[in-house]
């Protein structure tokens, strides 16, 4: 079975043609990777599909927009992976 | 259709909040300044018009499903196929399903036939944000309305 991170890595590399070699957890996927707003859009259609959830990007921008979290919480990628864990584990408790 | 003032949709015909599903109707005028220039001598439909009108009708899907509470914006388009010719006094039914709602985000399938031709098909990716003014929001909902969809007076 695929580990969170093996999945999102996949998704990334295929929407954003980023050779998987270069993807990994320490990744930051604006400033290491180069994905920008839109690309993320469709990453995150992609993991709410494979993953069954509805990721809360509205809610993420506007605490980091308020400074009640860093970008790095949500864009560093094993940050990312922590955050879709618990968002699984919370749609099947 | 008002294809210089960007009004590509005359009448909703059908709209499914639980399937997320709506149907309209667009009539291509007989004339318009964009056929003078696309092509001379030889009116057709630009395929960014046709996209453009499945843009609009999945705008007043998501308009129903938020009930205006937001205004959806076209930020991307994937596998758009434009299969045939749409001429001067055609009239278009254009059909777009909700695929995905995300946060902030949707995206949706569209197609147009005419008949039961089918001409184009799109999959098109909207950002869901605030009205930017209370004016674009009352015009939004104006023009909605006038096409047929049940929201409220005011976004």
């Amino acid at each position: 079975m695929s580990s969170t991170f093996d999945v999102v890595a996949k998704v990334i590399s295929e929407t954003s043609e980023i050779p998987l070699e270069q993807i990994t957890p320490e990744s930051h996927a604006i400033d290491d990777l180069g994905i920008d707003s839109l690309d993320f859009l469709d990453i995150v259609f992609a993991l709410d599909k494979k993953f069954g959830i509805k990721i809360p990007l509205e809610r993420w921008t506007e605490e980091v927009n308020e400074g009640r979290a860093s970008v790095d919480d949500y864009f560093v990628l094993k940050n990312l992976c922590a955050r879709i864990d618990e968002l699984v584990a919370a749609k099947n408790a | 259709m008002r294809l210089e003032y960007f009004e590509m949709i005359d009448s909703v015909d059908a709209f499914d909040a639980e399937k997320g599903h709506i149907e309209a109707t667009a009539h291509v005028p007989d004339g318009s300044p964009v056929f003078e220039g696309h092509f001379p001598t030889y009116p057709i439909m630009p395929g960014v018009m046709l996209l453009e009108t499945m843009n609009h009708a999945s705008g007043y899907l998501m308009l129903g499903l938020n009930q205006c509470s937001k205004l959806p914006f076209f930020v991307g388009s994937k596998r758009v196929k434009i299969r045939r010719f749409v001429t001067p006094g055609q009239v278009m039914k254009v059909a777009v399903d909700l695929v995905h709602e995300g946060s902030g985000f949707c995206v949706t399938k569209g197609t147009i036939r005419v008949g039961k031709e089918l001409i184009a098909e799109a999959e098109m990716t909207m950002m869901l944000m605030n009205f930017p003014t209370p004016e674009l929001g009352a015009e939004v909902v104006r023009r909605a309305v006038l096409a047929g969809m049940k929201l409220p007076v005011t976004a």
